[in-house]
């Protein structure tokens, strides 16, 4: 089978966040990079289908930065191939992002393209959808079981409500939700391999972003909290605050 | 007319929920200093109670169309939003939601902004504001396509049932269905038995490490049922196996905004507060005064979960019965 992940650098997300000098954009004073934790278990659930049934694994990213430790990440996991869309912007939105994607993955047949519910720096959850749409292909997003029979997938997926359960003609596009598997470490063979392994790029027409992010601000500080009191001695005050001050019983 | 609004208002087993008189007021408010109408859609193959009733959200037109899948849905959206030359088509941001959208800023080549607390309209455009990076920051964004698509973080828009008067729902003729679907086979319960999402809840109680045992959670289900909600969980003890994966809260969970969190026996990380810190009212039981889920609290007690639950329980259960 034919299998790609799509994934993208993110910030580790125990990094400080502050808006940069042009109130827009993230600085990146303090920030380190990690592979988006979502699009882990994307690369791991394809390299479990190749090793379930043989076939290649390509991981795809687009990047105005450097992201080949986080691509090298996915090879020393076991990835097959890696490809680059450089990108001459930063941050681009999740159109534009998609629309980049897609023409990408024209031109890599596959079975499955994998990608992660959400990117967790701009936190869109669009991506996958977008481009499955763009190429029409089917999509089931956030899947948290996949299980390849011939010619279709069967996945399950938590929505309100219930576990749907889903079958999926191929090719399509799945979006990888925590719980769908435990990503492996990547072994130090595995690591020796990727230094060696080469980075493809590919140059691609970039299409522009469409939503303007006009100012980057730190959330509204929550007005200071009190601390009621020790153990159950408390109880009866709380619920005296929650029921007359702050009106929620 | 054209330049409207579109609304997903989402239904489950021919009721709406809440989310979609939320969804219609907030594009009613936008609407009106726009000077645009709310075209109201409701997905089903029957009838949805009180679909009507978004006129007094403030729709202008409440539609009814067939049900499906997403890509489906997304279909009939995108075309009316098209025929209407519509400058926005707002959803919730719940799973369906979030299911939808993206599908439909595809077909339309529109951008979306996800997730959205706070909308306004500014110079005839309407600016959206959303949380990023898990919440530790806030962007201010603005289309520049004609038309955008934006989901709304279900709890934070305010429903306000004075905004016009009850409609007439109109239903759609049946769009044909998208080339290549997956079909939906089957919708198993979910471990544990069906019960309130934490997504949809008003009221949630959230156990962590603290809690000390699995069986420990049974306090925080009293608690719960006493309060009319349900039990979340952090990350800690969802990957120990105590709780399941749909009840986790935060950055790689569910990102919820109830009218009143409660978290026991949670340090508050900031994987954590990025999936909780916009919750209305916030109350932190926990043994460490130094924890950092005080910090965000607005009201806490300092001691053990084990003899504090119970006791808040019997205290709220006497409160509710007092009226
Ligand atoms: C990429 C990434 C994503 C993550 N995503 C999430 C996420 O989505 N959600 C999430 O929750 N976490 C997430 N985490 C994990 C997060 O960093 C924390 O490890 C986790 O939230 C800790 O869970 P906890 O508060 O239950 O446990 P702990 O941090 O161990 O805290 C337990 C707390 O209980 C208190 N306590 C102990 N005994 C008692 C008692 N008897 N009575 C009262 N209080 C007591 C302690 O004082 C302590 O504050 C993520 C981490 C990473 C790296
Ligand atoms: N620049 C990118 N390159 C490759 N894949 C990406 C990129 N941006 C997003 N993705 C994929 O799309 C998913 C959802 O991203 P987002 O819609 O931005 O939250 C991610 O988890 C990745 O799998």
């Amino acid at each position: 089978m034919k299998l790609v992940a799509c994934v993208k650098r993110v910030p580790d997300t125990a990094s400080p966040v502050r808006p940069a000098a042009d109130g827009r954009s993230i600085d990146l004073g303090g920030v380190s990079f990690v592979l988006n934790p979502y699009d882990e278990y994307a690369v791991e659930e394809c390299l479990r289908i190749k090793d379930a049934r043989g076939g290649e694994v390509t991981v795809l990213s687009a990047s105005g930065a450097d992201a080949s430790k986080e691509l090298r990440h996915c090879l020393a996991m076991g990835a097959d191939r890696a490809v680059l869309v450089k990108d001459a912007a930063v941050d681009r939105d999740a159109r534009s992002t998609a629309a980049l994607l897609a023409a990408a993955l024209k031109g890599m047949p596959f079975d499955i393209a994998f990608f992660g519910r959400q990117a967790v720096d701009h936190d869109n959850a669009q991506v996958g959808l977008i481009v499955a749409t763009l190429l029409g292909l089917p999509a089931v997003a956030e899947v948290s079981q996949v299980e390849v029979g011939s010619g279709a997938v069967t996945v399950r997926r938590e929505a309100e409500g219930g576990i749907e359960v889903h079958e999926v003609p191929l090719p399509c596009v799945l979006t990888a939700q925590k719980g769908l598997n435990e990503p492996r470490y990547a072994s130090l063979k595995g690591i020796m391999k990727a230094k060696k392994m080469q980075i493809e790029e590919m140059a691609l027409e970039i299409p522009d972003s469409l939503l303007d992010v006009l100012r980057m601000e730190p959330p509204p500080p929550r007005p200071q909290g009190r601390v009621v009191g020790e153990g159950a001695a408390a109880v009866p005050a709380l619920v005296r605050l929650l029921r007359d001050e702050a009106k929620v019983l | 007319m054209t330049g409207e609004i579109i609304a997903f208002a989402e239904q489950r087993e021919g009721a709406l929920k809440k989310s979609a008189r939320e969804v219609v007021t907030a594009a009613a408010k936008v609407g009106r200093e726009l000077g645009a109408g709310v075209v109201a859609v409701a997905f089903a193959e029957g009838a949805v109670e009180g679909a009507g009733a978004l006129g007094c959200y403030g729709a202008t037109e409440v539609l009814l169309a067939g049900g499906g899948g997403p890509a489906a849905c997304a279909r009939v959206l995108a075309t009316l939003a098209r025929e209407r030359q519509a400058r926005a088509v707002l959803l919730p941001a719940s799973a369906e939601g979030k299911d939808i959208a993206p599908r439909v800023a595809a077909l339309l080549d529109a951008p979306q902004a996800s997730d959205c607390v706070r909308l306004r309209a500014a110079a005839g455009a309407i600016e959206a504001v959303r949380p990023v990076y898990g919440g530790k920051a806030l962007w201010t964004v603005r289309s520049r396509a004609p038309c955008f698509l934006a989901t709304l973080r279900p709890n934070v828009f305010t429903a306000d049932e004075s905004l016009g008067a009850a409609l007439e729902p109109v239903r759609l003729a049946p769009a044909g269905a998208p080339a290549a679907a997956a079909t939906l086979k089957e919708v198993l319960a979910p471990q544990g038995g069906r019960r309130l999402e934490v997504t949809e809840a008003d009221v949630i109680v959230a156990g962590g490490r603290g809690m000390k045992a699995p069986e420990h959670f049974a306090l925080l289900e009293g608690l719960a049922e006493a309060l009319g909600g349900t039990v979340g969980a952090s990350r800690a003890v969802v990957d120990a196996g105590w709780r399941p994966h749909a009840e986790q809260i935060g950055q790689t969970g569910k990102t919820v905004a109830p009218t009143l969190y409660v978290a026991c026996g949670i340090s508050g990380a900031i994987q954590h507060l990025a999936g909780m810190s916009s919750s209305r009212v916030i109350v932190a039981i926990n043994k460490d005064p130094e924890a950092p889920i005080f910090k965000v609290a607005d009201y806490g007690v300092v001691g053990d979960v084990l003899e504090v639950v119970p006791a808040l329980t019997e205290e709220v259960k006497k409160a509710k019965a007092a009226g």
